[in-house]
C-alpha cells in the first residue's frame, strides 16, 4: 500500500516539474536566445526590415502597402487594405476607401472559386482598372494584380502587372516609361538560383524610388 | 514542374541524415553530441526526479503522457487566462474569453495548432512564448515519444518494456527539437523573419496615410511550428503572411523542417526493426555474409541502408500517396478559375485568388500538399480560395491521416493500416497475417479496426451535427456546395490534428470551439492509446520464424497493396461526401 501511494506522488512529481522545466526551457530560454543571437547577427531582420527614408520610417521591405495615387505602382487588392490608414480628425481609423479600420490584421476574405462575391469585386476592380489604363485590353491585365493574396501583405507583383501600369505610371509621374522599366527592372527579384519561387517586382521599393526621382521625398 | 521535382529530390537527400540522427536518439545510442546533451538532461533528470532507465510497460507509458500533457494543459490554461498582465505585453492584449482559452490549448496541447483566434489581436507575446511556443515543442516531443514506444513495442527487445515517458520527452526536447530550432531560426531571421520583443510599430507612408506592421518572436515560433509539424501561425494569415515567410528560401526552410522529421520517423522505424531481426539472425550467417558470400536475407541495397528493409516499403507507400496528391493538386491550380476566365480575366498563371506572388501556383500547391499530408497545418495561401479539386487533395490527406503524418503519429496510422493489409492479403491468398514476425489475431484486428474506425466517424459525424444545427449552419460563410467542403475541412482538420483551415468558416463562437475541441482530443488521444495497446500486444507475443507462407511486408508490391488498401477505405467512408462537397463543386464551376 505505501509502496504504491509513494509510486503515485513520485509519478505526481515528475508529471509536473517536467512540465514546468520543459515550459521555461522553451517558451522563455529559447526564445530570449533566438532574440539575442539574432539582435547580434542580423539586427535588421531582427527588427523588422524596416526602410528609412530620409530619416523617416515609411514602411517594411516585406510588408506590402496600399497605394491610391495614379503615379505609384498599385499592389493587389488586400481584405485588410494592407494594414493602411488615414486618421479621422476625431481620431477615428479609416481605410482609404473610408470604411473603417478594425485594427491590425491579415488574410483574405476566403472567397471560394464559385463565390459571386468573388466575380463581383474582380469585374468591379477590372473596370476601375480600365478607367485608369485606358491603353490596356481587358484580357492583358495579369490576373495577379486583381485577385487578392492569402495574406493581404503581399508585398510583391509580377513583371507583368507592373509592366501594364508603366504606361499610367508615366503620364501621372511626368517621368519617361523607360526609366519607371528601369525602375522596375532594379527592384525584380529572379528566381532563386534560376529555379525556385517566381519573378516579383517589390512595389514599396519602386514607388519610393519613383517618389525620389519626382523629387517628392 | 521543374522546381517541384528539385524541391522533392533534396528532400530525400536531407531526411537520410535526419534519419540517422533520430534513429540514434531514438534508439538510445551514442552521437557526437552527447557530451553536452548528457550534462543538460542529467540536470533536467535531477530537477524532475526522472530515474531513465526506470522502464514503463504501454499502460504506464500511455498514463503518463495523457497526465503530463494534463498538467501542461492546465498550465497554458492559466496563462491564456490571465495573459493581460505587463509582462511581454507591449500591445496590450487582453485576456482571453474561455471557450477560446479551451479550444486554443487542446489545439496546441494536441499538436493541431486549429486557430480560432487571430494572432494579432488574440495573445499577447507572453501566451504566444510560454503556450504557443512551449505547447509547440512539447506536443511535438509527445507524439514522437509515443512513435518511438509504439516502435520499441513492434522491434519487441523485452516483453514488456516500451522505454520511460519522461526520459523520451526530454531528450527528444533538448536532443532533437531544440538544437534544430535554433539553427533553423536563425537561418529564418536571416531571411527576414523578425525576432524581437517591441510592439507593432505604425510607419507614414509616402503617401501620407499610415501603416502598422506587426513585430514580435516570430521566428521563434515559426521554425518549432514546422519542425513540429504544429502550423499555428504567429499572425492570423499565418505563412503566408511576408512576415512569418518573406522569400522563397524562407518558404524552402519552412518546407524541409516541417518534412524532415515524420520522413526520419519512418527510418527510425526501418532502423530499428531491422536492429531486432539482426539480433534474431543466427551467427552463422552473419558470418556468412561477412565472408562474402551473398545471402538474400543480409544483403544491403542502398535504400535498404538509408531506410530499412521495412521502412522502405512504407516510406514507398506514403511516397506514392503524396505524389498522387501533389499532382492533382498543381493541375487543378494551373487551370485557374474557369469563372474569372469567363469575364476576360486572363488565368494563364493559374488561379491565384488566396495566393502569394513570390510562391506562385507550384510552391503554393506544393505547400498545400505538404501541410496536410505531414500534418502541420501551416498554410502559405489560403486554403478556402483553392479551385475545388485543388482544396479536396488537402481535404482528402487530413481524412486518410497516413501520408507521412505528424510527428510520429502518421508512421503509427500507417501501420495499422499495414497491419489491415497484411490481414486482408492474407485472408485472400490464404497466408497466415503476420507483422514484422509476430502473428496479427482477433485482438490486433480487434484494435486496429476499432483506431482506423475513429477517425471518420469524428469527421462525419460532428459534420453532420454541424450541418444539422443552426449554431453549425451559421458558420458557413461560402453558398453553395463549398459550404460543406468548409464544415467538412474544419473537421477534418481537427481529427487529423492538422490544423489549417478553410479559414472562411466563422468558427470563432461556442458551437465550433467546444465541437472542434472535443474531435482534437479525440483523434489524438483514441488512437494514441489504441496503438500503443496493438504495440504492446504484438510485444507479449513469440517471434514465429519465416516460412514459405509468410507475406513478405518488405517489398515493392506490399507498398502497392498499402497504398490500394488506403485508397479502398477512404472511399467507401469518404466518397459520399467527397462527391456532395469539392467534386459537386467542380463540376458546377466547370460546367
Amino acid at each position: 500500500m505505501k509502496e504504491s501511494v509513494k509510486s503515485v506522488l513520485h509519478g505526481a512529481r515528475q508529471t509536473i516539474a517536467v512540465s514546468v522545466v520543459l515550459m521555461l526551457l522553451c517558451g522563455l530560454v529559447f526564445p530570449c536566445l533566438l532574440t539575442g543571437l539574432s539582435a547580434l547577427i542580423f539586427p535588421r531582420q531582427a527588427g523588422g526590415n524596416l526602410i528609412t527614408v530620409n530619416g523617416q520610417t515609411v514602411g517594411a521591405e516585406y510588408v506590402g502597402q496600399e497605394f491610391t495615387e495614379d503615379y505609384y505602382m498599385w499592389s493587389r487588392p488586400s481584405a485588410y487594405h494592407y494594414n493602411v490608414y488615414v486618421e479621422g480628425e476625431d481620431g477615428t481609423r479609416y481605410y482609404n476607401d473610408g470604411t473603417e479600420f478594425p485594427g491590425i490584421g491579415s488574410g483574405s476574405n476566403n472567397y471560394a472559386a464559385t463565390n459571386p462575391a468573388l466575380t463581383e469585386r474582380v469585374e468591379a476592380d477590372i473596370e476601375a482598372f480600365l478607367e485608369k489604363n485606358p491603353d490596356v485590353k481587358r484580357e492583358d491585365i495579369p490576373t495577379d494584380l486583381l485577385t487578392a493574396s492569402g495574406s493581404g501583405l503581399d508585398p510583391h507583383i509580377s513583371p507583368a502587372s507592373a509592366e501594364v501600369q508603366i504606361p499610367r505610371i508615366a503620364e501621372a509621374s511626368g517621368l519617361s516609361e523607360d526609366e519607371i522599366r528601369d525602375i522596375t527592372a532594379e527592384n525584380t527579384q529572379g528566381k532563386a538560383l534560376g529555379i525556385f519561387g517566381e519573378e516579383t517586382v517589390n512595389v514599396l521599393k519602386v514607388n519610393i524610388e519613383i517618389a525620389q526621382r519626382m523629387g517628392i521625398l | 514542374m521543374l522546381q517541384i521535382a528539385l524541391t522533392i529530390l533534396i528532400y530525400l537527400i536531407l531526411v537520410i541524415p535526419v534519419g540517422i540522427y533520430v534513429y540514434h536518439i531514438a534508439a538510445g545510442k551514442h552521437t557526437f553530441a552527447d557530451p553536452v546533451f548528457n550534462r543538460i538532461d542529467g540536470v533536467i533528470y535531477k530537477i524532475c526526479g526522472i530515474r531513465p532507465q526506470n522502464s514503463m510497460d504501454w499502460k504506464r507509458y500511455a498514463v503518463s503522457l495523457v497526465l503530463t500533457n494534463g498538467a501542461m494543459i492546465l498550465l497554458g490554461y492559466i496563462i491564456l487566462r490571465i495573459q493581460s498582465i505587463g509582462l511581454f505585453n507591449p500591445n496590450g492584449i487582453g485576456a482571453m474569453e474561455e471557450s477560446l482559452s479551451f479550444n486554443t490549448i487542446i489545439s496546441f496541447m494536441t499538436n493541431t495548432n486549429l486557430q480560432h483566434y487571430s494572432g494579432e489581436t488574440g495573445l499577447s507575446y507572453l501566451s504566444q512564448m510560454l503556450v504557443i511556443i512551449f505547447m509547440m515543442f512539447v506536443s511535438a516531443a509527445s507524439g514522437y515519444a509515443a512513435c518511438v514506444a509504439f516502435i520499441r513495442g513492434l522491434a519487441g527487445k523485452t516483453k514488456d518494456n516500451v522505454g520511460n515517458f519522461f526520459a523520451d520527452l526530454v531528450r527528444i526536447t533538448t536532443r532533437v527539437l531544440l538544437p534544430f530550432s535554433v539553427i533553423g531560426g536563425m537561418l529564418l531571421v536571416w531571411q527576414g523573419v523578425p525576432q524581437n520583443f517591441s510592439g507593432n510599430t505604425v510607419v507614414d507612408t509616402i503617401e501620407g496615410a499610415k501603416q502598422i506592421i506587426a513585430m514580435g518572436p516570430v521566428a521563434a515560433l515559426e521554425i518549432i511550428k514546422h519542425l513540429g509539424t504544429n502550423g499555428g501561425g504567429f499572425l492570423g494569415a499565418n505563412s503566408a503572411t511576408p512576415i512569418e515567410n518573406p522569400t522563397i528560401l524562407s518558404n524552402l526552410i519552412e518546407l524541409y523542417s516541417m518534412m524532415l522529421l515524420p520522413g526520419a520517423c519512418v527510418i527510425t522505424f526501418g532502423k530499428m526493426v531491422r536492429d531486432r531481426r539482426r539480433n534474431l539472425l543466427p551467427d552463422s550467417l552473419l558470418e556468412d555474409s561477412a565472408a562474402g558470400a551473398p545471402k538474400a536475407r543480409v544483403r544491403k541495397g542502398l535504400t535498404e541502408w538509408m531506410y530499412g528493409r521495412e521502412g522502405r516499403s512504407i516510406f514507398a507507400a506514403m511516397g506514392i500517396l503524396f505524389l498522387i496528391g501533389m499532382g492533382v493538386c498543381f493541375w487543378a491550380e494551373s487551370q485557374g478559375n474557369p469563372a474569372l476566365a469567363e469575364m476576360g480575366l486572363s488565368q494563364s498563371m493559374g488561379s491565384m485568388e488566396g495566393k502569394e506572388v513570390r510562391f506562385g501556383v507550384a510552391q503554393s500547391s506544393l505547400f498545400t500538399t505538404v501541410t496536410t499530408s505531414f500534418t502541420t497545418g501551416t498554410v502559405n495561401n489560403m486554403h478556402d480560395t483553392l479551385t475545388p479539386l485543388g482544396g479536396m487533395i488537402p481535404m482528402l490527406h487530413m481524412m486518410l491521416n497516413v501520408v507521412f503524418g505528424g510527428k510520429g503519429v502518421g508512421l503509427m496510422n500507417m501501420i495499422t493500416y499495414a497491419v489491415l493489409a497484411v490481414f486482408i492479403s492474407g485472408l485472400m491468398i490464404g497466408r497466415t497475417p503476420e507483422y514484422l514476425g509476430k502473428k496479427i489475431e482477433g485482438r490486433e484486428m480487434k484494435l486496429a479496426a476499432l483506431c482506423i474506425i475513429i477517425h471518420p466517424l469524428l469527421i462525419l459525424a460532428f459534420s453532420a451535427l454541424a450541418v444539422g444545427t443552426q449554431a453549425g449552419l451559421a458558420g458557413i460563410t461560402n453558398p453553395g456546395y463549398h459550404g460543406l467542403s468548409q464544415v467538412l475541412y474544419e473537421f477534418a482538420s481537427s481529427a487529423a490534428n492538422n490544423g489549417s483551415g478553410f479559414e472562411g468558416l466563422a468558427d470563432n463562437t461556442l458551437f465550433w470551439n467546444i465541437t472542434t475541441g472535443l474531435v482534437m482530443f479525440f483523434g489524438r488521444y483514441l488512437s494514441m492509446i489504441l496503438q500503443l495497446a496493438i504495440a504492446g500486444s504484438l510485444m507479449k507475443k513469440r517471434f514465429v520464424s519465416e516460412s514459405t507462407g509468410t507475406l513478405h511486408t518488405d517489398t515493392m508490391s506490399f507498398a502497392v497493396i498499402l497504398v490500394f488498401v488506403v485508397y479502398i477505405f477512404a472511399a467507401l467512408t469518404f466518397f459520399p461526401v467527397l462527391a456532395l462537397g469539392p467534386v459537386a463543386e467542380h463540376l458546377t464551376l466547370w460546367a
